[in-house]
């Protein structure tokens, strides 16, 4: 580019001083690098830039150019650097080089000729032309020109096809032929299977089809379906406040059940408050939103259930999956998503685990969890649905059961339709936290607030845990019981931990589809509730659930259940794996 | 539709403006404050679980006035119901109950027909399925989660409202937001009312379907929308729309506009899309038999591919419907994550939305349904026009039971619901981000179960709060002017 410049230079020089002043001023110019000699043949060859990795001189002799042309190479020179002036500034030549410049000198010499003319055409009738002081000749002119085109090229507007709209004719024409698809794909036999309807109370025996059934479907951890005392404080309730509560919290849908409630919860966990939602799965798609916004990291275990996967979705954070419950996937991703990362320090943080995964039984280990929050500085949401009152020795969840002190874990959220045998969900935490929740999460805000009875019931309910934690002994020891009976299962293998209450049966042998898997599940399923009135039920996926855990058999275990309905489920899975499962041992 | 005066919208910016103004002083102290202490309230090394300005609002303009939001009561809400006293010893940052108590009229809960109190019918029935069933199944619906409550229901729901098949579940929220993303995905388009409730854009976003939006209850401009998207396809690809699903709300809570059913769904029906139409405040509280906006437009509910009901509001319960043709339902009870991971129904609440269903259609074997459905499209036209007597920018429609009263200015929402608690009526004021910033209102639900002079009271308190307040923006003197005006609004 120095070169170029060079060029440029030497070109506005007036050209008549450079003629007058003939080649011992043009020594004057040393300065700009060009090396001029005294001797008038290798004067020919003056292109020679101060920087020696160009090859080869240009003969000019060769052209038939004499020194008295040298203002014509110089007109040329001169417009050739404009144009790479202007192409430097237009950045159209950015990776101009010196290799460029010499492969363009041999163009430029085949142009000079045709310049010559031009020039010429120019100079003879504008010899004499002085225009305020300056000699107007032909390279002048050129240049003028060149820039001149140059300028009107760079203001014109580069070519866009005219728009076209559509006619209104067209535009009917594509709303008349566009074809929508239906609604809901073509309905296949799978589709049309209606599940089994209880006649009577979900607990640990139940009715179907006026048949008497061994109930391990239901999530009845603690057997309070049917409690009495449960019972009556919803029926106190009802009476006073009637079943709705006919609002969302903010416009008079906050009894003070509700607050009741969320005391006794927030004493329960040893949390400094809670919040509650009217329903269990919309609580942590609620949550996750409320608190990770667009631009925050989410590590989540790629094992979640559908409401955390929907939470997820719907906060527009940066979501980044490990492995399932495989701590040192966690540690790696936590590693690669911190390591250098200064950034990462000013936006928020979060790990999503499960306590106990519904899709698999399997238990979080926390303490990990907390080393690896702290160390990365991460914040925790703990989904706790399967393990609220299920964990720990009285039932105040995985913390408890882990030893890890509460205030640790940042956000926990739970579903009451489980354990405590009412309905709605909570969250609990600091009062930051929990106050944020109030304006910020669309499932609080925006949705009537839980019927009053339920909430008494979950009162009731938690008081029941707190008073008799027999009920866990009880628990613990069935879901031993019950693993014993299925420890070797022809086909079926136990998957879930050694505390979980839903005892995960996966096939040892999975057919290598899902559907197919699903298929031999069912069957077991349907045989064990029709031949020995055995209810257990299957894993179900819907179409938008991303889990890609295996499918299995859940066996729920509560403590309502007794060593005979216990050996009663063994039994008939021993049969009826072994018959169903045959060919897939 | 809401025609803002000017003078109303200046003074409205101006104490917006001037609240953030102090707002943004009071920060500026508090961080200088909090440097001094150095001790952040987040812990170090944590991004604050609000960045900036996100909780701006709440902190400094919310939670001034947080004692008009979020009243607990101690008693059903019937007509008249008691609100908790509570008091603040930190300039209403934390507000603490007592146990005193006022009575006061309700004019703020969807207990559109009078079911949330015990009622003779149904509040035996739920109790004998209470005992039953127990209050929860534990259990999802396709696993053990369905009782014979639980079918019975969809039938009688699909009947009510003059479709197939339908189903059921424990959450009007969860039926939007679980339900859209199972109907379209990525290909699709929504095109949603833009006064749709949250419920049903968390399911449009979850959806990954596009979303466009056109003008609130504007069915012209639902046919250029419309028309527009057909043609152009999807952006960028071109490719043509899977398919094209309209969402509408049959009264807009915010707004107590009834929608313009006839002409969008004859402009869906031009179109070949489908119409998804919520109708969580019109069931059972409009039309001459309770059976929502298609009775009372004459719209044939076979026109609307999908209603979506809620039982929280006129049947005095918790939970959603979806009718909608058999297969349609056949497809979501073996897709929709709602129904396949959610703790199904409580079966008292299912109950207790069978008993009011029996008693709105006569199976009770009285007439108490008709007359809580006179009686209620009486009140509200009652309360509605002598509001408009008093000058009152009323918005919505005749028969609704929902009427917002403006009030504009920021700080005439605190004014207008503590005055009426003192006078012991309980009025609901709505505030940004329910409404539009300039456009605070306070909201008035209509009751079957009040009586003519439970109204008068109601209208004497909010008039004389009124003119204290000074929110009579069309004041009936003088007539010329007022009526001019009047007309603009409407």
């Amino acid at each position: 580019m120095l070169s170029a410049a060079q060029d440029l230079v030497y070109g506005l020089l007036p050209t008549e001083e450079a003629e007058d002043l003939g080649l011992g001023s043009l020594r004057r110019h040393h300065h700009l690098g060009f090396l001029i000699s005294d001797d008038e043949k290798s004067s020919y060859n003056y292109l020679k830039p101060g920087i020696g990795d160009l090859s080869s001189d240009v003969d000019l002799s060769a052209f038939g150019l004499g020194l008295e042309h040298r203002r014509y190479l110089l007109a040329f020179f001169s417009v050739f650097g404009v144009s790479i002036y202007f192409g430097f500034f237009c950045n159209t030549l950015p990776s101009f080089n010196f290799k460029a410049e010499v492969m363009a000198t041999a163009v430029m010499n085949m142009t000079t000729a045709a310049l010559d003319w031009v020039s010429i055409a120019f100079d003879a009738p504008l010899a004499r032309a002085v225009v305020f002081g300056v000699h107007i000749d032909g390279h002048l002119v050129v240049e003028v020109l060149l820039i001149a085109v140059i300028l009107f090229q760079l203001t014109r507007k580069s070519y866009k096809p005219p728009k076209k709209p559509l006619t209104e004719k067209e535009i009917d024409d594509l709303c008349e032929e566009w074809i929508p698809e239906p609604l809901h794909p073509p309905i296949t036999e799978e589709m049309k299977l209606e599940p089994p309807t209880l006649e009577s109370a979900a607990g640990p025996h139940t009715v179907i089809d006026g048949k008497e059934v061994v109930n391990f479907a239901s999530a009845n951890y603690l057997g309070l379906i049917g409690d009495d005392k449960i019972i009556d404080s919803c029926v106190a309730s009802l009476e006073k406040y009637g079943v709705g509560s006919c609002g969302p919290r903010g416009f008079y849908g906050t009894i003070d059940v509700h607050l009741d409630c969320e005391t006794r919860i927030a004493k329960f966990m040893g949390t400094p408050d809670s919040i509650l939602y009217s329903y269990g799965i919309s609580t942590i798609f609620s949550v996750i939103p409320a608190f990770c916004k667009k631009g925050d990291i989410i590590v989540a275990d790629e094992g979640v259930h559908w409401g955390v996967q929907n939470g997820l979705y719907l906060s527009r954070s940066t979501v980044v999956y490990f492995k399932h419950n495989d701590m040192t996937s966690l540690e790696s991703t936590l590693e690669k998503l911190t390591r250098g990362n200064k950034q990462a320090e000013k936006i928020r943080r979060y790990i999503v685990v499960e306590a106990l995964y519904q899709n698999s039984g399997q238990i979080t280990p926390l303490n990990e969890i907390v080393r690896l929050k702290e160390k990365y500085r991460f914040r925790v949401i703990l989904e706790e649905s399967h393990s609220f009152g299920v964990l720990g020795n009285t039932g105040r969840g995985l913390a408890e059961h882990y030893g890890v002190p509460i205030e640790k874990i940042d956000i926990i959220t739970a579903s009451m339709g489980n354990a405590l045998a009412t309905d709605g969900g909570f969250c609990t935490g600091t009062a930051r936290v929990v106050d944020h929740q109030r304006l910020s999460s669309s499932g609080y805000v925006f949705s009537a607030s839980l019927p009053p009875y339920l909430a008494s019931a979950a009162i009731a309910a938690v008081d029941h845990l707190e008073d008799d934690p027999s009920l866990l002994t009880t628990l613990r020891s069935n879901i031993s019981l019950l693993r014993e009976g299925l420890s070797d299962l022809p086909g079926l293998t136990i998957a879930s931990h050694p505390l979980s209450p839903i005892v995960f049966l996966k096939l040892k042998n999975p057919t290598g589809s899902f559907k197919n898997d699903l298929e031999l599940l069912n069957k077991i399923t349907e045989r064990a509730l029709k031949e020995d009135s055995v209810f257990i039920v299957s894993t179900k996926r819907s179409v938008l659930d991303k889990c890609r855990l295996p499918v299995g058999i859940r066996v729920f275990v509560s403590a309502g259940h007794t060593a005979s309905d216990i050996k009663k489920v063994s039994d008939s899975l021993q049969r009826v794996a072994a018959l169903v499962l045959a060919e897939h041992i | 539709m809401v025609r803002l005066p000017y003078v109303t919208a200046l003074t409205t910016l101006f104490s917006y403006g001037l609240l953030f103004a102090f707002g943004q002083l009071r920060d500026f102290f508090r961080r200088i404050i909090d440097w001094f202490k150095s001790s952040s309230k987040d812990l170090k090394g944590y991004a604050p679980i609000c960045l900036g300005l996100e909780d701006f609002y709440t902190r400094r303009l919310y939670l001034r006035i947080q004692d008009c939001f979020s009243r607990p009561i101690a008693s059903a809400p019937d007509a008249w119901f008691d609100v908790v006293e509570r008091y603040s010893k930190d300039n209403n940052k934390t507000l603490h109950r007592t146990a005193k108590t006022s009575q006061c009229l309700n004019l703020g809960s969807y207990n559109y027909l009078g079911f949330a109190a015990a009622d003779e019918y149904c509040t035996p029935r739920v109790i004998k399925s209470l005992k039953k069933y127990s209050p929860s199944t534990c259990s999802i619906r396709v696993d053990g989660g369905t009782t014979d409550l639980h079918n019975e229901l969809e039938l009688l729901v699909a009947r009510f409202v003059g479709k197939p098949a339908a189903i059921t579940f424990g959450m009007g929220y969860v039926t939007n937001s679980a339900i859209i993303p199972v109907l379209i995905g990525k290909g699709g388009l929504i095109i949603s009312d833009s006064l749709n409730h949250n419920s049903i854009v968390n399911g449009a976003r979850g959806s990954g379907a596009a979303v466009r939006v056109f003008q609130h209850n504007n069915a012209a401009h639902l046919e250029e929308v419309l028309r527009e998207q057909i043609a152009e396809g999807q952006p960028r690809t071109h490719r043509p729309w899977k398919k094209i699903i309209v969402i509408v709300e049959g009264i807009y809570s915010m707004e107590g506009e009834l929608c313009q059913l006839p002409e969008i769904i004859a402009v869906c029906k031009k179109y070949k899309v489908y119409t998804y139409l919520d109708e969580a405040h019109s069931i059972g509280a409009v039309g001459k038999s309770g059976k929502g906006v298609c009775e009372l437009l004459g719209v044939d509910p076979a026109d609307v591919d999908l209603m979506m009901g809620t039982f929280t509001k006129s049947f005095g319960s918790c939970g959603g419907y979806i009718a909608a043709s058999k297969e349609i339902v056949q497809y979501l009870k073996h897709a929709c994550p709602a129904h396949l991971y959610a703790t199904s129904m409580s079966p008292p609440a299912v109950q207790q939305v069978i008993s009011a269903i029996k008693v709105i259609l006569g199976e009770d074997g009285s007439s108490r349904g008709a007359q809580k459905l006179a009686q209620i499209r009486e009140n509200s036209n009652f309360f509605r026009s002598e509001l408009k007597k008093m000058g009152f920018e009323v918005l919505g429609d005749n028969d609704s039971p929902v009427m917002p009263i403006m009030l504009y200015n920021p700080a005439k929402i605190p004014a207008f619901s503590r005055e009426c608690l003192r006078h012991n009526v309980a009025v609901v004021t709505v505030a940004f981000p329910a409404t539009p910033l300039l456009l605070a209102r306070a909201r008035i639900c209509i009751s079957a179960a009040q009586s003519r002079e439970d109204l008068v009271k109601g209208l004497e308190v909010i008039s004389k709060v009124g003119d204290l307040v000074g929110i009579k923006y069309f004041p009936a003197e003088p007539p010329k002017h007022g009526n001019q005006a009047h007309k603009k609004v409407e």
